[in-house]
């Protein structure tokens, strides 16, 4: 683990609260220690459009970005959004994947078609991958909008750091009002993917 | 020593805070716009957005001359609009520090070309700094500032998307606490840039480029990490990643500053060596000059031009390998551009000019994606406050009845940047073509910034709010009427009779974007496609609405079905609906 750098993806679409995730979870590995470089685009992918931010951790990192086939984890809050970014995993990787389909505008207009069985072909391709009913979980926990720190809870488990800290993590960065059910959120998809794996 | 994560334009702001600056101003545009969003929250800086870069850079320098520090931070074509003052600036100098943040987008994630802003330092004789991680963008924005003073030049800072998106570990440092108090004193000589004052001014212009190219042989953030000593390396931001990455052996001068270039230190470390690589995104900006010195490298001979560099395309080009993907899925995925919003305020304008047959000339901001199909109705786009001019430019060579068709798009914000001085030249100059004003109360692009017309100031007070109508009615528009896009059928019939008018004419469709920061917009509840009643017509889908999904295989032909999730109940597409099948709500 000492000099590796680990590489892990978050994507889905524009306005699912990508950009929240992945800057607790860079928090959390800069707290734990290690040197993190975290990179997304914003403007214009803001408004629905496709989104990934790419998160490296290790002792020393250098570049932000994650080259094609070197990811070890990739955390999906879109199918369809999971397997386009599919290519950037190693062979064996992760994927943690939100079990949930929102249509781009070209596939409501009837002019591309959405890729059947994704499911099944994201689980072929990598067998260690783990679907979750991010909104289920989210509306059990308070607000449909907390889909986001419910995901996150879910692949934390692939991850070298303790539970507590995520929790610290999430007090700090989570608007008081809307914290006690980010922290349920968070719970319930930990519990979800423990009870799963 | 404090740790923390920061995104390279909250590290300017940090820096710009330790430095002591007094005045921040820009004009929103990414991938800069954080910085002053992040400037803000320091007290001790007085920041405000700026109607566009231009003005912004003004300020600054007022407040340079006044003696304290100043930060003017605008996206790599905003230096293009500030590009007046800036050059005479480099002429006149500093009294406080004065640095010009230019974020540069190779790529265009979110522009309308890639310029590459080096070339600005060199044509305007100024330095720049290149920061490679946020801990660089706080040390070299600091640093720029001490420089700026030191050598009597404002000075650039560079950075690019990369480095102002991408979060990375950072130490923090102490506030400066030495700077002298502001105060003017007279000196004509170097502040007022008539030509016998000028004159003088450029030959030490040239002098103080020199002396900088010597002094930065010897410092610290120009500097020289030893490899196994067989391949040397030319590079400087963000490229200097991507080379540590595919070349961890090679020997690196790693650029602080990429102009002036520090001469010595290159042809000393470029003797070393059979093969010297410079590694750099856009164009061969260190590249020429060094080849100018007389030494052979390697650069675009084998890196791409365009688009930015990755550790793929930088390993690619060096060593003919491709990165590769274990699993790439078989079939063509469908895109997802990005999209109005639900409850946008554009779309129904957009709509209407697509049913009118418009020839629309395009402004830049969220409506420009009213290009975008099913809308369809945006024919043109250049640059911040170009539709106006370019409208008008249209109908003087088309006919009568084909200049009908010509109507200008532009935003709110946009409008006050630079499309007023247009709209001044279509009325003066008597053109006859349609102007529409999108105001949505904010500048919704890059984030939902406050400006001029919004009626608050970036640190959130009240403020004037501009009048628009008094406004374009001052600058002589005989007919000016306001409409309330959400209203389809009014909005079409003002926008058609003024269409039809051979006179210049002016239209705001007035709705505030849903997702404004102040006096928020309140969502009403989700409509409901009453499964019944639609006939699977698909006339709501040309709203291009991403609320309102398709099931091909509901009814005999399909049906609508609108996402509750996403839908905001404006209440357009009851509007467009020829079988009155959405009008319900969701519960709850």
């Amino acid at each position: 683990m000492k000099d590796k750098v680990t590489n892990i993806l978050i994507s889905g679409v524009g306005g699912q609260g990508i950009l929240l995730a992945s800057e607790v979870l860079s928090e959390v590995l800069m707290l734990a220690g290690y040197d993190v470089k975290k990179n997304e685009i914003h403007g214009m992918a803001q408004r629905g459009g496709s989104v990934v931010s790419h998160i490296r951790f290790g002792t020393k990192v250098y570049s932000s970005i994650i080259p094609e086939g070197e990811g070890d984890l990739l955390l999906g809050f879109e199918l369809l959004e999971t397997y386009r970014y599919l290519p950037l995993l190693r062979q064996g990787a992760k994927v943690v994947a939100n079990d949930l389909k929102i249509l781009p505008p070209p596939v409501t207009l009837g002019k591309e078609k959405y890729p059947e069985n994704i499911q099944e072909k994201i689980k072929k391709a990598f067998p260690d991958t783990l679907l979750v009913n991010g909104i289920e979980l989210a509306t059990r926990a308070g607000n449909p909008r907390t889909v986001n720190v419910a995901l996150l809870g879910s692949m934390v488990g692939a991850l070298p750091i303790e539970a507590e800290l995520w929790r610290e993590t999430l007090r700090r960065m989570v608007p008081e009002r809307f914290l006690d059910m980010n922290l349920m959120a968070f719970d319930l998809g930990r519990q979800a993917a423990s009870a799963q794996s | 020593m404090k740790r923390t994560m920061l995104s390279g334009n909250e590290a300017i702001a940090r820096g710009a805070f330790e430095a002591g600056v007094k005045v921040a101003s820009a004009y929103p545009g990414t991938p800069s716009t954080e910085i002053l969003e992040n400037t803000t929250q320091y007290p001790t800086i007085d920041s405000s957005w700026a109607p566009n870069e231009k003005v912004a850079l003004e300020v600054g320098i007022g407040a340079s001359f006044g003696g304290g520090r100043a930060l003017v931070a605008m996206k790599h074509v905003g230096v293009n609009v500030a590009a007046d003052p800036l050059f005479t600036l480099s002429y006149t100098g500093v009294k406080g520090g004065l640095v010009l943040v230019t974020a540069d987008d190779p790529e265009l994630h979110s522009s309308q070309n890639e310029q590459d802003n080096r070339n600005y330092a060199k044509f305007a004789k100024i330095p720049m700094f290149e920061p490679a991680d946020s801990q660089e963008a706080l040390d070299f924005t600091r640093l720029a500032l001490d420089v700026s003073e030191q050598f009597d030049t404002p000075v650039f800072l560079r950075t690019t998307t990369r480095i102002s998106h991408s979060k990375s570990v950072v130490e923090l440092g102490d506030p400066v606490t030495d700077l002298p108090v502001p105060s003017v004193e007279k000196n004509p000589a170097k502040f007022v840039m008539l030509p016998g004052n000028a004159r003088k001014r450029h030959v030490l212009v040239e002098d103080r480029l020199q002396r900088m190219e010597v002094w930065a042989c010897q410092q610290p953030f120009n500097r020289i990490e030893a490899g196994e000593g067989k391949v040397g390396v030319i590079t400087s931001g963000v490229s200097y990643l991507y080379a540590k990455e595919i070349l961890p052996h090679a020997d690196i001068l790693k650029l602080g500053m990429v102009y002036p270039l520090p001469k010595q230190l290159i042809r000393d470390f470029a003797n070393r060596y059979d093969t010297v690589y410079v590694i750099e995104e856009l164009d061969p900006f260190i590249e020429e000059q060094v080849r100018a010195m007389g030494i052979a490298v390697h650069g675009k001979d084998m890196l791409p031009i365009c688009g930015e560099l990755t550790p793929g395309r930088l390993k690619k080009a060096l060593t003919g390998e491709e990165s590769k993907a274990f699993f790439t899925p078989k079939e063509p995925l469908p895109n997802r551009p990005p999209n109005m919003c639900p409850g946008c305020p554009h779309r129904s304008v957009f709509l209407t000019l697509n049913r009118l047959k418009a020839f629309v000339t395009g402004d830049i901001g969220c409506y420009t994606l009213g290009f975008m199909e099913p809308l369809s109705a945006m024919d043109t786009c250049i640059c911040m406050g170009a539709s106006i001019g370019n409208a008008t430019g249209m109908s003087k060579v088309l006919d009568a009845q084909e200049a009908q068709r010509i109507v200008a798009v532009i935003g709110d914000s946009t409008f006050l940047h630079t499309g007023i001085n247009g709209l001044m030249d279509m009325v003066y100059n008597k053109s006859a073509a349609t102007v529409l004003i999108l105001d949505n109360r904010t500048t919704a692009m890059t984030g939902r910034q406050e400006n001029p017309g919004s009626g608050y100031t970036l640190a959130g007070e009240e403020s004037y709010q501009i009048d628009l109508e008094a406004l374009c009615r001052s600058v002589g528009v005989k007919h000016l009427t306001v409409v309330d896009p959400y209203d389809i059928a009014h909005t079409r019939k003002v926008i058609k009779t003024e269409m039809e008018r051979p006179e210049v004419s002016v239209v705001i469709a007035r709705r505030a974007c849903m997702l404004v920061k102040r006096d928020p917009v309140k969502r009403l509840a989700a409509l409901v496609v009453d499964a019944e009643k639609c006939t699977g017509c698909k006339a709501c889908l040309a709203l291009g609405c991403p609320a309102i999904e398709w099931q091909p295989d509901a009814g005999d032909k399909g049906k609508a079905v609108i996402n509750p999730l996403l839908c905001c109940g404006c209440g357009l597409c009851p509007q467009v609906c020829h079988f009155d099948a959405i009008g319900g709500r969701h519960e709850g």
